[in-house]
This record gives C-alpha cells, sequence and structure tokens, in this order.
C-alpha cells in the first residue's frame, strides 16, 4: 500500500514527528511504500541540518535524512511555511539575499501541490501534529 | 473498517477525544496515541465513555506511548486493545481512511 504522510509540527516540540517517524518506519518495514512526506507548518523546523541535540538525545533531522537516503524518500518543505522560520536552500537562500543555507540532506522545498498531489496518488495520507 | 481516527492529546488538556468519541460511527476505530492513551488509563474520567464506545467501534491505544507514560498493561481500560507502531500501520491501511483529531 501507498502512504503519504504529513507532519505538522517542529521536532522536540511535543511527539508528532517522532510518531511520524516511527509509524514511517513501521510501514517501510511491512513493505508498503511512502509516496512522500510533506512537512507543514512548524514541522518545517525538521529539516534544518543546523539542529544539534545532545549527543544522548535522538537527532530527528538526521533520523528524517537517513530513513529518507536508505528508502528514497520525497521529504518536502512547504515552501511559504519555511520561508517565515528560516529555513532555505541554495536557490532560495540567493534568491532572499540570505548569506547561506541550511536544509538538511534528503529534503526538498517545494509547494502545496506536492501535499494535494500526495493526498491523490496515496492510498492513505496520515498526519501527525499538535 | 470505513474509518481510523486517531487522537494524540491528553482528554485532559483538550476535547478532541470527547469530540472524536461522539462523532465516530459504528465500525469505525479510534487510535489513542501520544498523550492521548493517558485517557485510557482505568478509573480515568474517560475509562467509561471508552468502554462504552468499545460496544460500536473498535478502540486501540498505543503500547509504546502507554509504556513512555508509566501506565502498564494492566492498567489499561479492557475494552481499549493495545498495538504497537506495526498494528498501527495495519489499521491505517486497513481502514478506507485516516481522520487525525488534531
Amino acid at each position: 500500500m501507498r502512504f503519504a504522510i504529513v507532519v505538522n509540527e517542529g521536532p522536540y516540540t511535543h511527539q508528532a514527528s517522532d510518531s511520524a517517524w516511527q509509524f514511517a518506519k513501521a510501514a517501510l518495514a511491512k513493505g508498503h511504500e511512502i509516496f512522500r512526506v510533506f512537512f507543514y507548518h512548524d514541522g518545517v523546523n525538521n529539516a534544518t541540518r543546523y539542529t544539534v541535540p545532545p549527543q544522548d538525545d535522538r537527532n530527528l533531522q538526521k533520523l528524517w535524512s537517513e530513513l529518507a537516503a536508505e528508502h528514497e524518500l520525497d521529504l518536502v518543505v512547504c515552501i511559504a511555511a519555511a520561508q517565515r522560520r528560516g529555513i532555505l536552500d541554495a536557490d532560495e537562500a540567493k534568491r532572499q539575499g540570505k548569506d547561506g543555507d541550511n536544509i538538511a540532506p534528503g529534503f526538498r522545498i517545494s509547494g502545496l501541490g506536492q501535499l494535494i498531489e500526495a493526498g491523490i496518488q496515496a492510498d492513505r495520507l496520515v498526519t501527525f501534529g499538535d | 473498517m470505513p474509518t481510523l481516527h486517531t487522537v494524540n492529546k491528553s482528554p485532559f488538556e483538550r476535547n478532541s477525544l470527547a469530540t472524536c468519541l461522539e462523532r465516530a460511527a459504528g465500525g469505525d476505530g479510534v487510535l489513542l496515541c501520544e498523550d492521548a492513551v493517558i485517557g485510557a488509563r482505568k478509573g480515568s474520567a474517560f475509562a467509561k465513555a471508552l468502554a462504552e464506545k468499545a460496544a460500536t467501534c473498535a478502540i486501540y491505544a498505543l503500547a509504546p506511548d502507554l509504556a513512555a507514560r508509566g501506565i502498564k498493561g494492566e492498567d489499561v481500560v479492557e475494552a481499549v486493545k493495545t498495538v504497537d507502531y506495526s498494528g498501527f500501520v495495519d489499521l491505517a491501511a486497513d481502514a478506507d481512511r485516516v481522520c487525525a483529531w488534531l
């Protein structure tokens, strides 16, 4: 079965990003496909590679990036939500005249159309948030 | 099942569990996860509502979230079944749709 996942909450806020990651991992382990993970609202904060949690804590950004690399997941960050919160890729940083970007490996910035498409293409859309 | 409802906030913090239990149709499933699992504790103010709803809807609680909050299996309302993440995936796959009560 083809799942799509929405993450509406930042890392270390409550539990949504952790739950979504655990769900994605369990779904992949059962042989399901993850069509896309869409990070929306504060969920875009999962996508900064400047996250530096204590060494004995889980690093949610890294966990997502690693899961994406292992399973070729499409991690999409909402562009409007990302710009408000300072999540930029190289192109956006240049366009906005900023001195650097912070998008983490495996994530890409795109628009809400990607969420609509995920809702259409996936058999189930599962939302995690605040 | 037609719809799997997921509730993730403590019923003592928000009314999403109460609203979900009011709205869930017969044959639907309700999964309590994250802080919502607190409502599934025996003797909680929501234990009776969950047990009553279990007559028409399957009620589940996510085991790792119960464990993370120190709620043992024997302390969970009897009508509530526990599942792990793998079981959560199965429930989502078996349902026609998943509705998150955020």
